[in-house]
């Protein structure tokens, strides 16, 4: 048992959370859903949920990179580190991810040259340092990391290098919120904003949520304070019938991102028609591809290899605990068959996914001193 | 991999647009090109994420974001990531 004493902004907290349950109507529910993954991962850490009224239902949302990665996907950056003299580099947290011949780590028992990098930049500096041979740099994340992809890149165009090679799967928060939203079923009154990927984009890109769907949603930093002074803002723009954008972590966000960061992914980056996540099948426009005149350093342009995709385990219900139909523990598989250790579904391969931080937090509980 | 770190800058290389940094008692550079609308200045404090500063914040602020790690239990993982950039590695570290 932890007490919320023991925060940081105890008093802040507790202020807040009680203003949260003096204002929410009783006969209403309020299904919010936090986007990003370091908010899944904050809210079941501290254990938040257990601080609000029972009718604020948090549905964990699709921002773990790693965890929609589709298994066809690794399969070619696997297929590819096993050509010759390749060297794959990927970040640490791809290592355990499986493809359907199993994770980066158990390539590289078999013989692959795999490598961890903390950053793009090192993957480059293996290119410097080894001149003949290819070098690929698996790259992931939502828009966030993908300015750092876009930089690495540009670099690697102004070295003159001729053995870097990027195998782009970096994808796009507002398409897949924009596909939870079209789906028949959704259930989701408002939205807890990723606060990274705002730094980068801005506030302005959410618009859409607001204008086209009616819902609010509002930008949050990362502290458990945060989390619930983002939920109280929800509470109050739905008890009051405003679907709005706002900002809760303005000394971090500001309205229209970051420039340079956003120059530099539109010079490399073009969107692609179409890309499969992980549970939620193929989402239009929701992905990024390396543009023509960075096809020099494009993996999938210049080291042919053709993928297959596999769909979910049927048993696996990660698209029905996406959408907030079903809680991760509502899953037929969840503890049983799918575990952190040997993931079947999405949401518990990375400590960010819904369902392994779930199973990894699942005792954690909070009280008030009083 | 979503870990963003905060860092204090102590020096500037222009050319290289590398950075060098104290993050968490680590000394390594980090690039500062997408900083290029509010370039840093020896001092400042920064938010760092796969070996890129991606925004300027106060000191205040940077405290916060330690104190969040440490909490998240993510401090170790961080101090790590900061350690692991070969790229970013001081010279008298590479020599």
């Amino acid at each position: 048992m932890r007490y919320v004493d023991e925060f940081r902004d105890a008093a802040r907290i507790k202020a807040v959370a009680e203003e949260i349950h003096r204002s929410v109507d009783p006969g209403e529910t309020y299904r919010i859903m936090e986007v990003c993954g370091g908010h899944t991962h904050t809210i079941f850490r501290f254990g938040l949920s257990q601080l609000l009224p029972e009718n604020i239902e948090l549905i964990h949302g699709p921002g773990c990179p790693v965890c929609v990665l589709p298994m066809g996907r690794m399969d070619v950056g696997l297929a590819m580190a096993e050509r010759d003299d390749l060297i794959f580099t990927a970040f640490g947290d791809m290592m355990r991810v499986p493809g359907s011949k199993g994770s980066p780590l158990q390539s590289k028992a078999r013989g692959a040259d795999i490598r961890m990098v903390y950053s793009p930049l090192d993957a480059l500096k293996i290119a410097q340092e080894n001149p003949d041979r290819p070098v690929m740099f698996f790259a992931i994340g939502f828009e966030t990391t993908t300015p750092s992809t876009a930089v690495t890149l540009l670099r690697a165009r102004e070295l003159g290098l001729t053995n870097f090679y990027v195998y782009c799967n970096h994808i796009l928060v507002n398409p897949a919120i924009r596909a939870l939203l079209e789906m028949d079923d959704m259930r989701l009154d408002g939205f807890i904003g990723p606060g990274h990927v705002s730094t980068v984009i801005g506030c302005e890109p959410y618009r859409f949520i607001a204008d086209e769907f009616d819902r609010p949603i509002v930008v949050s930093g990362f502290e458990p304070l945060d989390i619930l002074q983002s939920i109280a803002m929800l509470v109050r723009q739905l008890n009051e019938g405003r679907s709005e954008v706002e900002n809760q972590y303005t000394r971090a966000v500001s309205w229209n991102g970051n420039p340079s960061a956003i120059a530099a992914m539109d010079l490399v980056f073009e969107t692609r028609d179409a890309f499969e996540w992980r549970g939620m099948g193929d989402i239009p426009k929701s992905a990024l591809a390396i543009r023509e005149e960075f096809a020099a350093f494009d993996a999938e342009r210049q080291i042919g290899v053709h993928g297959q995709t596999f769909p979910d385990p049927i048993e696996a219900q990660c698209g029905e605990v996406l959408k907030g139909a079903l809680k991760p523990t509502e899953c037929k598989l969840f503890g049983k068959g799918c575990t952190p250790e040997k993931p079947v579904g999405a949401l518990m391969v990375s400590s960010e996914g819904a369902c392994a931080a779930q199973y990894k937090y699942a005792d954690v509980t909070i009280g008030t001193t009083g | 991999m979503c870990l963003a770190i905060p860092g204090q800058i102590s020096a500037i290389d222009d050319a290289e647009r590398l950075a060098t940094v104290n993050v968490m008692g680590v000394r390594r550079r980090v690039n500062i090109d997408l900083l290029r609308q509010e370039p840093p200045v020896e001092g400042d404090w920064v938010l760092i994420h796969v070996g890129f500063a991606m925004s300027k914040i106060s000191a205040e602020q940077a405290e916060e974001q330690m104190k969040l790690l440490e909490l998240l239990g993510e401090d170790d993982e961080a101090r790590e990531e900061a350690e692991g950039y070969a790229f970013g590695a001081t010279q008298e570290q590479s020599t």
